[in-house]
């Protein structure tokens, strides 16, 4: 009873309070932090500009499935793999700067094509289930990925580069080095200042991106996809074909990932093969839900007030906590829990919400029968 | 004789019949690329019985409803305070072990019956709330290993280090308290008679609780939560019940396994405690929403077997060691397999 009070709450100051529960409560942790950690406000601006540009197109990868009712990909890990084996056929080929990107993009959107039509084909087996499933989707193909570049590159797929293979012929090399291709979307038209460098190059990718996205769900196929995101029935009877929306989405999710991989690659400058992809997933959607949006609703806004509010708390964390706590480590693991936790707390309150919603339908529905049949009695 | 065949598939299922099969084509080659089959037995065995508790500790919640356990590091965590609380007071042999799970024991209860509580609110989506609740308690532990003010050197880092190391053997306090006990030795090949009696003992005490009625009554809350309710169960509580069973269960389970292998193992080395455990579960022929002892036993066994044989048999042949390649492919597809399994529709 208590939570429906609290999704019905009356002054809308309350209303928005509850909405934006969770940006609200990292600004405030924020507010506390920042001073604490005592970085400039240069250098913290330089790093979320920075950031912003690395990490907006994975975050904006995932919009795409909510949309389309499917909740959270965990899997655009999928295409996080593909994008970098694009990159480690770039290398190998030793093509440099923006054609190198442009190749690795080349190279990996077929084999994000195909991993996003399997992942999608798999959902549909799934539907009710689709976040587990895509999570644990994304550690089986994590070890297919393995198998291929641990033993498959260098003896059934031609890599001859020694740089890039184990000393023993076969197997790519734990870390990569990117320096061919390291920031050369970042420096393109890049402009600075007062001490703050822009990389415009990198921002109209992604606002072109932004206007893709927002173009995608006016037509017809974005607006299936909102469709069968409502209601799977009622789209199926108004003759959409819902898996095959339902797949589209996923294979479109998974190309953005793969692209987005990439761009965040080169930012980095190095890959460390078996690991760079892991955390994809788990950041990418921590971001998004800490810009206040949920399993059934996330927006362009979303993503960059996400981005913005999580990695100023990943900057000043270990900071924060070596001043308060004297170990950085402590700080380390509180950026972890806090990811993890997010992720943890807003899948709940979602699922609770829907719980309460379901209850609250089926006792008016009883309560309309009731009176139903009362009415009859008495008539 | 076809249909018999065909039969037979069908009620193992194809997964178990491929693994197996892989499996004892592995036993087949191991002697001929210079492996002593005895003490692959032998090791699979071991491994069997110190992961089996682990396992065992997932049917609870399956059998009422709340699907895989994903969130097992919490009973984990509760076994490793347990754990090094008892190395803290210097208790060693059998008795420190005891004093181990009686010190887990309440604390898996609160953390099982908190827990509980959650998942009762999120009905449908427990597996990926439960598993993002295991790894955010996996972290939030890492502070606290920091933290803790335990003293006893064995267990902190010397040279004025700070906190738990990550790494605490076990040795001189109960390793292999269960193992040794009783156990067989012929040459190479090692019989853990003490941990297998600890199992048996568990998975016993399991099967037992759902032949009685409270038992039945969860069963029957999994199954058909609303007949259930319609026969007068608390469909609620015994979810709750069964998720404190199961914590419980994970606390001691995770003893048992560090008695065996020796090392109590802190910060993120749980996160991924749930997904071999479930899988071995799933590859006995567990579904979401049906587990039994025997999907427990075999499934282990399989699971453990492969682990063991494969890195040695695969090093032998191509030099190399494919294991964990092996192992994540194996248990994640083993999951992705069972969760697009069509259930049968709840009503």
């Amino acid at each position: 009873m208590k939570d429906q009070s609290l999704t019905r709450a009356k002054s809308p100051l309350a209303r928005f309070v509850i909405s934006n529960a969770v940006p609200i409560l990292f600004i405030v942790l924020l507010i506390f932090a920042i001073p604490l950690s005592g970085f400039s406000t240069d250098y913290l601006i330089n790093e979320i500009i920075t950031r912003l540009g690395r990490n907006s197109f994975l975050v904006i990868s995932l919009l795409i499935p909510v949309m389309a009712g499917m909740g959270l990909n965990f899997g655009i890990v999928l295409g996080a793999m593909a994008g970098q084996i694009g990159l480690i056929f770039m290398l190998d080929w030793g093509v440099v700067g923006i054609p190198g990107i442009l190749l690795a993009m080349l190279i990996g959107t077929p084999i994000a094509i195909l991993l996003g039509l399997l992942a999608g084909t798999i959902l549909n087996r799934a539907k009710g289930r689709e976040m587990v499933t895509s999570m644990i989707l994304g550690f089986f193909i994590n070890g297919i990925y393995q198998l291929t570049i641990l033993y498959g590159m260098g003896s059934l797929i031609p890599i001859t580069s020694n740089k890039i293979l184990l000393p023993r012929g076969y197997g790519v090399r734990n870390a990569l080095d990117l320096i061919s291709v390291r920031k050369v979307l970042d420096n393109m038209w890049s402009i600075n200042i007062s001490n703050i460098s822009i990389p415009l190059g990198v921002f109209s990718i992604i606002i072109g991106l932004c206007i893709f996205v927002y173009w995608f769900t006016k037509t017809k196929l974005g607006q299936d996809m909102r469709a069968v995101g409502q209601d799977m029935q009622v789209a199926a009877t108004a003759g959409i074909n819902v898996d095959r929306t339902r797949t589209l989405s996923i294979i479109i999710s998974t190309v953005l990932a793969c692209f987005g991989q990439i761009i965040f690659l080169q930012n980095i400058g190095t890959i460390n093969t078996y690991n760079s992809h892991d955390q994809v997933g788990t950041f990418a959607i921590a971001a998004l839900l800490i810009g206040g949006a949920s399993v059934v609703k996330a927006t362009i806004p979303n993503v960059f007030i996400g981005i913005t509010l999580f990695h100023l708390t990943f900057i000043v964390a270990p900071r924060a906590g070596k001043e308060l706590l004297g170990q950085a480590q402590i700080g380390e693991f509180f950026r972890v829990f806090v990811s993890y936790g997010i992720i943890a707390i807003s899948l709940a309150l979602y699922a609770w919400r829907r719980q309460v919603e379901k209850e609250t339908e089926r006792r008016q529905a009883k309560a309309a029968i009731k009176a139903a049949i009362e009415d009859k009695a008495e008539g | 004789m076809f249909e018999k065949i065909k039969k037979l598939i069908e009620k193992a299922g194809w997964p178990r019949i491929i693994i197996g099969l892989f499996l004892l084509s592995l036993f087949f080659i191991a002697p001929f690329v210079g492996i002593k089959v005895s003490t692959s037995i032998s090791d699979t065995i071991v491994r069997f019985a110190m992961n089996a508790v682990l396992v065992l500790s997932l049917v609870p919640m399956v059998q009422s409803g709340c699907g895989l356990n994903f969130g097992m590091q919490l009973g984990v965590i509760a076994g490793l305070i347990g754990a090094i609380t008892s190395i803290e007071l210097g208790i060693t042999g059998l008795a420190g072990f005891l004093v181990a799970i009686v010190i887990a024991i309440p604390f898996a209860a609160i953390l099982g019956f908190l827990y509980g509580l959650l998942l009762n609110r999120v009905k449908g989506d427990e597996m990926v709330v439960a598993t993002y609740v295991g790894f955010s308690s996996v972290a939030f532990m890492s502070m606290m290993w920091l933290l803790l003010p335990y003293k006893s050197p064995n267990m902190i880092w010397g040279y004025g280090g700070e906190g738990l190391r990550t790494t605490i053997s076990v040795e001189g306090y109960w390793l292999g308290v269960l193992n040794d006990f009783l156990s067989i030795k012929v040459g190479n090949f090692f019989f853990p008679t003490g941990t297998i009696i600890f199992f048996g003992l568990m998975a016993l005490i399991i099967w037992i609780f759902f032949k009685t009625k409270l038992g039945t009554a969860m069963t029957a809350a999994g199954s058909n939560p609303v007949y259930a309710r319609a026969a007068g169960v608390n469909v609620d509580r015994m979810r709750v019940l069964s998720v404190v069973i199961s914590t419980i269960v994970a606390a001691i389970g995770i003893l048992v396994y560090e008695q065996s292998f020796g090392f109590i193992q802190l910060y993120m080395a749980p996160l991924l405690m749930a997904f071999p455990a479930v899988a071995a579960l799933l590859l006995g022929g567990a579904s979401v929403s049906k587990a039994s002892m025997g999907n427990v036993i075999v499934g282990t066994f399989l699971f453990q077997g492969i682990l063991t044989m494969t890195p040695s048999v695969m090093n032998n042949i191509i030099k190399s060691d494919m294991s964990e390649v092996i192992r994540i492919i194996v248990s994640n597809g083993m999951i992705v397999y069972a969760l697009t399994r069509r259930m049968k529709v709840r009503t």
